[in-house]
């Protein structure tokens, strides 16, 4: 069987060969069609960056708007057309740094859309600049001291905010991402997954080997539904704990909380304006 | 000796934040209309929360008149200050009325309202009684008074409304009683059919008639009013109002939602706007619609941020990097703001275009009443189509106007990339694909060409003198121009500033004289029409201290230039 969210012909990828986007793409790929959405029904939303150049490699329609504000334009088109899937994926840069502020108020303001991150503590369509995740020492051409500021915990910092799901996933796992890529879309509510992956052309110390090192499956006995726990383990590092770490359904989303879906289900761009209505707030004015 | 005012009276309330001016005015507004009074109000005010020293002029007619005037035929001063604030404006002429003992301006005339509201009950009923007082000063009917005052005060307690009663009375009594004043002021029935209209309430008007769905903004003056009057519409007419967490989330949020198939405004100031500009310049790539109303205040920077000025034009005009067509409207009255903003939602859907709509402080806080505007007569074009499977976002059409689907609504995919793309909307290198796609949305500017509406010539179709102008400054222009008196001029106002109207220059070039008035420092429409018609306009009528024009001010700098 073709999966409908795949392209029947080759297409022309701008990611280098080994690229952990390859594996991230596969993953998605699958979970889509295992979740058996129709295609018109998904969109995918992006920034800029190597990862945000994944909805070009995915068979949807897609939003790939700028560097750091796929989360904005993410929650308007869930908030006006709440039956598509909406999908928001970018890099570390993308969406912990030149976005940060989108992240934070996206994760007050709840929408129902899963964010997929890569995150592989590098810039990689710059050429090997510092990321918000990279770890401290790293050099790079601008970083060339080494890189000193404390890295940035999504984790932590999404639990902190009671985002209802928090995940992080390796991607040399395309089994296990996969299966919290379904778990995070099928999540009522913003659901982060940080997805490890190694930069094979700009990281030359956190390769696939180290992130194999360094990170660790949440035991059996994690429970994603104690946030206290979930915060205490996301502060773990090296090993990073891998899986669910937070899951919550006692927020309700941004979409339930407006007005507009209250009595009516459909989506604005089904609806009409009343005139007559408009013509007697006109009228009030007298 | 007893001044007589007739048919145009210039009243002047100046106060600190927080004494209570706005309620004031409130009252008056609407009783001086139910009363068949020509109305108009205009504030400045500091940009504080209490202290200071504002001010709001009240100008009561009996022809329409909403041009801010210098002149203030009766100043009511609620602290001292006021004096300081205002002597550039206190002539001989003026008469002051107020707390003597507070004020202590020599000759004024002493009414002690404080003292009058306290005995009715506290202080804070003073507002009421000033208000009651210009009421009998013009001796407008007390029944009238009274029975709006308890419509006024409807949803309060009975305490609080038969104190603001008593205290509507009490002024009313007092300003009757008052020697030495005599306003004689004509009626006219058919305002009280009127609206009665700040500029914010047309900006919000026109978007619920443009079909406006989706409202997302950042609180900056002077653009708030706006979001906070759709917000007050949000439950009633289903429209989804966001504060954002900064004017960049909010144009992104904004395309986001023109994307899924909604109708959304953005509301803003300068220096939002600035934050916008990356996002403006994706809505040109997208070629995405976008409805965007910028209320301009004095910059750069944080400027004045309650003051006006017609400074942000240039920035419009050019923001966002790269080229793609836009356009700019600027309305000159109330009717001008509810149709234009209407007509935006429309021709941004239309022509894929952003939109946007220059208004400033002057404009939007101003109040005046309007002859009704009739919602019925205009129609929401959606301009959206059902996709079928191989849609393309951005195919390649004669005029350069693509259909354009939303996702989920037909078989399709809609692709939109900030990229150069395809006609599929993604991301190519092809260069010569390249240059095809940009003339695609250059081509867009003939094909807004009809909708363009030309400048608005008012007075002699024979001048020799023009006055140009643009936006809010319509009003005290034209006021000035036919205070004039002469023969042979005429005014030429622009509410549609660009693409620029080509029928300007027809006007321009058969003037002998010209002289452009424009609420900036450096004539940003007089640079526009160079660059566009090669017309050059040398005299130049300009203010950015902050304030807006005075009928009064124009009129003595055009003179000097016929």
């Amino acid at each position: 069987m073709e999966n409908i969210f795949d392209f029947k012909d080759k297409i022309d990828i701008a990611w280098c060969p080994g690229c952990g986007n390859h594996a991230i793409r596969q993953a998605l790929l699958a979970a889509l069609e295992e979740l058996h959405l129709g295609r018109e029904k998904v969109v995918l939303v992006s920034g800029i960056g190597q990862a945000a150049k994944m909805p070009h490699y995915i068979r949807t329609s897609f939003f790939n708007g700028l560097h750091g504000r796929g989360l904005p334009a993410a929650t308007a088109i869930k908030a006006c057309n709440p039956e598509l899937t909406v999908i928001a994926v970018g890099g570390d840069g993308d969406m912990y740094g030149e976005g940060g502020n989108h992240f934070l108020h996206a994760s007050r303001r709840n929408p129902d859309i899963t964010l997929f991150v890569h995150d592989n503590m590098v810039y990689g369509l710059t050429k090997g600049q510092a990321a918000p995740t990279s770890r401290p020492g790293m050099e790079t051409p601008v970083q060339v001291f080494g890189v000193f500021e404390k890295p940035l915990n999504p984790m932590a910092l999404a639990i902190s905010l009671d985002v209802p799901f928090v995940a992080r996933v390796f991607c040399g796992d395309v089994g296990q991402t996969k299966e919290v890529m379904k778990k995070a879309m099928a999540h009522k509510g913003f659901a982060l997954v940080d997805i490890f992956q190694p930069c094979l052309s700009f990281n030359k110390v956190n390769t696939f080997k180290w992130f194999k090192d360094n990170t660790a499956y949440l035991p059996d006995d994690h429970d994603p539904s104690d946030r206290a726990g979930a915060f205490k383990k996301s502060l773990e590092e090296e090993p990073f704990p891998l899986g669910i770490l937070y899951e919550s359904d006692r927020r309700s989303t941004f979409e339930e909380n407006l007005e507009v879906y209250k009595k009516d289900r459909s989506p604005l761009y089904q609806r009409e304006v009343d005139m007559k209505m408009v013509e007697a707030e006109i009228m009030a004015k007298r | 000796m007893i001044k007589t005012i007739t048919d145009d009276l210039a009243i002047v309330l100046a106060g600190e934040a927080g004494q209570g001016l706005q309620s004031i005015e409130s009252i008056l507004a609407q009783l001086l209309k139910v009363s068949g009074y020509n109305f108009f109000s205009a504030s400045e005010f500091m940009s504080r929360v209490r202290g200071g020293a504002n001010s709001t002029e009240i100008r009561v007619s009996a022809k329409r008149a909403a041009g801010f005037l210098d002149r203030i035929d009766i100043l009511i001063p609620l602290h001292k200050e006021s004096i300081a604030h205002l002597k550039k404006r206190i002539t001989p002429e003026t008469i002051v009325i107020g707390e003597e003992d507070k004020i202590g301006y020599p000759g004024m005339i002493d009414i002690q309202f404080t003292r009058m509201a306290t005995e009715l009950g506290g202080a804070v009923y003073a507002n009421t009684v000033a208000a009651g007082f210009i009421c009998g000063l013009l001796k407008i009917a007390e029944q009238e008074c009274a029975n709006f005052i308890l419509e006024y005060f409807s949803r309060k307690s009975e305490e609080i409304r038969s104190r603001n009663l008593a205290a509507i009375k009490k002024g009313y009594a007092a300003g009757k009683g008052l020697s030495g004043i005599h306003i004689s002021m004509g009626k006219n029935a058919a305002v009280k059919t009127d609206l009665l209209l700040s500029g914010s309430d047309a900006i919000s008007l026109g978007a619920l008639a443009g079909g406006c769905d989706y409202v997302c903004g950042y609180p900056m003056s002077p653009s708030t009013g706006v979001l906070e009057k759709m917000a007050s519409y949000a439950k009633k007419f289903a429209i989804v109002v966001e504060q954002v967490e900064d004017e960049i989330g909010v144009v992104n949020m904004a395309l986001g939602a023109w994307y899924a198939g909604a109708r959304a405004l953005v509301t803003t100031s300068g220096g939002g706007f600035a934050l916008m500009c990356e996002g403006i310049s994706l809505c040109g790539m997208i070629e995405s619609p976008l409805v965007l109303h910028l209320a301009q205040r004095p910059g750069p920077a944080t400027g004045l941020p309650t003051r006006t000025e017609q400074g942000d034009l240039d920035m419009v005009l050019h923001a966002g990097h790269g080229d793609f067509p836009r356009i700019i409207l600027a309305p000159g009255t109330l009717a001008e703001g509810f149709a234009l903003t209407q007509m935006a939602f429309n021709l941004s859907a239309k022509y894929q275009v952003p939109v946007f709509i220059l208004t400033d402080q002057f404009f939007v806080d101003s109040r005046t009443n309007t002859p009704a505007f009739n919602a019925g007569d205009f129609k929401v074009e959606k301009h959206i189509v059902k996709t079928e499977k191989d849609y393309k976002r951005f195919s390649l059409t004669d005029n350069g106007i693509s259909p354009r689907g939303i996702p989920g609504y037909g078989s399709g995919n809609v692709c939109v990339d900030s990229d150069e793309h395809d006609e599929d909307g993604r991301i190519t290198e092809d260069l010569d694909l390249r240059v095809r796609m940009v003339d695609k949305r250059l081509k867009k500017f003939a094909a807004i060409g009809p909708a363009i509406i030309p400048p608005r010539l008012v007075g002699d179709g024979n001048f020799r003198t023009l006055v140009v102008c643009w936006g809010s400054t319509f009003n005290t222009v034209c006021e000035a121009v036919a205070a004039l008196g002469e023969k042979d001029i005429a005014v030429l106002h622009f509410s549609w500033l660009f693409p620029f109207p080509d029928q300007a220059g027809a006007y321009l070039r058969k003037a002998a004289n010209r002289i452009i008035v424009e609420n900036n420092s450096s004539a940003q429409l007089a640079r526009l029409i160079r660059q566009a018609t090669g017309v050059a306009i040398e005299r130049q009528v300009l203010k950015y201290n902050g304030l807006p024009f005075a009928v009064e001010e124009v009129q003595r700098e055009i003179r000097k230039f016929i």
